[in-house]
């Protein structure tokens, strides 16, 4: 997924071959994280698709099963696979994420520490920040969740960028060997005011600090602790706003009349439906016009993120 | 844990000697100083004869030089005039933030102009017989009638303000696309297209923008776009920035990161004619071409200085607020980006597309430009394109969709609180931004 060499980029490498992740994509919200094989076959409600004749296709072409029906082939980027990835723990999101890297300041060669490593979702994002140089240590204190990582990131191909560790860094810390080698640190753990004096002493000076938790009550306690070595504290939420985009027939019509009763209740449609009669009764009066308005629905809340500077003491 | 010790001593290696520490503010680098907890922030190219304004006094930048990023300055007076001097922060043991149960309140306070016994004039001879911020500090509060009937919140709020005015602070800051993001959006917004930092981060991770990648952008947001996209990919494969027209569009603000040349050298710029393969150009159209954007180039960046002359000048106008630093001579200039892309540059993305699209196009249609750009995209790459209003965004999504040009396509915006958090007294700021741009992303597919 994140390529360490030049020949391994992606507008280089167009062609599907034998061993390729890619991702099948039916629609926006059904997508399915595939490694292609010879023999392999993709079976789903539109039918079934064989491996073979995706071989050779370029990606982002449209591939078909044997009733005709077809999807797409897409190159994984860290964003899709925080999509389609099995969520062993709750995971954070593209809002979180972006802000996350930016906000720690995360470039090409930068060396980051992370804990839990939980579904491996930011851990991803964090690798494709510090290649090609760089490295992102990971720890969890959950054995078999860390196996599960490690597998994850040896099938999208970033395993070279991050290491996986089994670790209680509430209660142990960090490793001492990474003793101010850190240019960043990210923690998601329950106490993690637990962890902050660890973090400070893995850190270089001026290194920057994100704490991502869910409750306000969490987020106090860290302050609190973060206050004696850190500066710059700040804690923010970041949250998406997503748009619904639609052709809607405007009437443009200032008469009042009673055929406004029968299309009172008609929703908004896209494609034409029951439009067409309506356009014909006033085809003069009404406009196609392209709208948009925020979706009903969005996640409210995902968790505070605290960021802190390590004091430059020498 | 071998593994942890092979991968150090990998990183060791590769650190060249030669390159200057990324960590240290050296002569001739560009850094963004912080004046009190982000009430001011200022740009700078570090030189001996630099100097930063604040409250009315002149401050030679020179203690700055070969100081640790995230150094904290303070002003101080002595025999020769007021300079900055580097304060080391004592580690701080268990501030006790107990707050303790006040039932003080502000019934006893009285508007009146009255409070405070000392005088301003008995302030600025304090100042002038070597007095300390810290210690004008107390004396003001030991003059104050008021003070002891605060409350503890008010009394820390008062002396902050009083730290603010008569021992201010100064933080230097390692310039990158996160802060000057920020320090623009803070004071001139309109220039980068009031792209906040969360709408940054959102682009840079929607075109899954990342080492060895081949970057397509179209940056009117005076380089911001350009600079972070460079800052991902740390002197490996390219950011592109095209045009419409004949001139490319100016970039200056490049010169706000400390880029090395390897890193400067991986920005270029080419039109959307060059580009597109449709228009096959000879190779001596080409070449004239290439003439000419390059005369247009220089043009530009005559043009782009005197913007900068005029931000200077306006800036100065503005009330206590101060400037950007010129560099005194041309030797610790920074390195120019935004050379014209190689033939053989261009060639490859005819052949192969690039990896991906950032389109920041503040004046532009979206859609018009849109529709003449994505298709020099090699399929499945991803695409952000940015916009301060909602209803071009929302055609170009349309016609995309329509044109089924793209698919995964989405219309987000961000929205970013900041939060005061105090020991019982956490809660979201008063003053928020309340907008930040609009992005529509979405991933590039083959039509047949």
């Amino acid at each position: 997924m994140l390529p360490t060499e030049s020949k391994k980029a992606l507008s280089f490498k167009r062609y599907i071959e034998v061993g390729d992740l890619v991702i099948v994509y039916e629609r926006h919200d059904v997508m399915k994280p595939v490694k292609v094989s010879k023999d392999g076959v993709l079976q789903n409600r539109f039918g079934v698709y064989k491996h073979a004749d995706w071989i050779g296709k370029p990606l982002g072409t449209k591939v078909f099963s044997n009733k005709g029906k077809f999807v797409y082939l897409l190159a994984p980027t860290p964003e899709l696979w925080t999509l389609v990835l099995s969520h062993r723990t709750q995971i954070l999101y593209i809002a979180d994420i972006s802000f996350v890297v930016m906000y720690l300041e995360v470039v090409p060669g930068c060396v980051v520490l992370e804990s839990g490593t939980g579904s491996g979702s930011l851990s991803t994002s964090l690798a494709r920040a510090v290649a090609p140089t760089g490295h992102v240590y990971s720890f969890d204190f959950h054995e078999q969740r860390a196996i599960s990582a490690r597998e994850d990131f040896e099938k999208t191909g970033i395993s070279s960028l991050v290491t996986v560790e089994v670790r209680d860094i509430q209660g142990q810390g960090f490793p001492e060997k990474l003793s101010g080698l850190a240019d960043s640190v990210f923690l998601d753990l329950p106490q993690p005011w637990l962890a902050v004096p660890s973090a400070a002493k893995m850190l270089k000076q001026d290194g920057v600090l994100c704490s991502f938790s869910p409750c306000i009550e969490q987020v106090q306690r860290t302050c609190e602790v973060l206050r004696s070595e850190f500066i710059e504290i700040r804690t923010f939420e970041v949250l998406l706003r997503t748009y619904e985009v639609k052709e809607v027939k405007m009437e443009t019509s200032s008469m009042v009349d009673e055929s406004h009763e029968d299309n009172g209740g008609m929703p908004p449609c896209k494609r034409k439906h029951k439009d067409d009669t309506i356009s014909q009764d006033k085809s003069c009066n009404a406009t196609s016009v392209v709208m948009a308005r925020p979706c009903s629905e969005a996640r409210g809340h995902t968790g505070y993120l605290t960021f802190a500077r390590l004091q430059c003491l020498a | 844990m071998e593994e942890l010790n092979k991968d150090q001593a990998g990183m060791s290696e590769t650190n060249k000697p030669q390159d200057p520490d990324p960590r240290i503010a050296c002569e001739g680098c560009s850094v963004l100083l912080d004046v009190n907890d982000g009430d001011r922030l200022v740009f700078a190219r570090l030189s001996g004869g630099a100097v930063l304004k604040i409250a009315n006094k002149n401050y030679s930048l020179k203690p700055l030089i070969g100081a640790p990023f995230g150094s904290l300055f303070q002003v101080e007076s002595g025999e020769e005039g007021c300079f900055l001097s580097r304060i080391l922060p004592v580690k701080q043991e268990n501030i006790s933030n107990n707050l303790i149960d006040d039932s003080r309140d502000n019934r006893e306070l009285v508007d009146n102009n009255e409070a405070q016994n000392l005088t301003g004039e008995e302030i600025e001879a304090m100042r002038r017989e070597g007095a300390k911020g810290d210690e004008i500090i107390e004396a003001l509060i030991a003059n104050s009638k008021t003070f002891d009937k605060k409350f503890q919140l008010s009394q820390e709020k008062y002396k902050l303000k009083k730290q603010k005015k008569y021992a201010p602070k100064l933080l230097l800051r390692r310039p990158f696309a996160r802060s000057i993001c920020e320090a623009y959006f803070k004071k001139y917004p309109a220039r980068i297209g009031f792209l906040r930092v969360d709408a940054l981060s959102l682009l840079l991770t929607m075109a899954n923008v990342i080492a060895y990648s081949d970057v397509l952008v179209v940056d009117m947001v005076g380089g911001l776009v350009t600079g972070a996209a460079a800052e991902r990919l740390g002197g490996t494969g390219y950011v592109c920035n095209t045009y419409k027209g004949s001139s490319p569009y100016s970039v200056e603000m490049v010169r706000m990161f400390n880029f090395s040349e390897n890193v400067i050298e991986r920005i270029v710029q080419s039109s959307i004619n060059e580009l597109s393969s449709a228009k096959t150009a000879s190779p001596e159209e080409n070449n004239q071409q290439g003439g000419v954007s390059n005369a247009e180039t220089n043009i530009n960046e005559t043009t782009s200085t005197s913007d900068i002359m005029v931000e200077e000048t306006s800036v100065t106008t503005e009330a206590s607020v101060v400037d950007i630093v010129a560099p005194e001579n041309k030797i610790i200039k920074a390195p120019k980006a935004g050379a014209k892309a190689s033939k053989e540059a261009i060639e490859m993305w005819r052949e192969h597309g690039f990896s991906s699209l950032i389109m920041a196009a503040q004046d532009q249609d979206p859609w018009s430009l849109a529709k003449d750009v994505l298709p020099l995209l090699s399929y499945s790459a991803p695409f952000a394109i940015y916009h301060q209003y909602l209803q071009p965004l929302a055609t170009c999504m349309h016609n995309l969709q329509q044109g089924k040009m793209a698919i995964n396509l989405q219309i987000t915006e961000p929205w970013l609180r900041e939060y005061q958090v105090l020991p019982s007294r956490s809660h979201p700021h008063m003053q928020m931004s309340a907008f930040g741009g609009y992005v529509l992303s979405g991933i590039r597919i083959s039509t047949t």
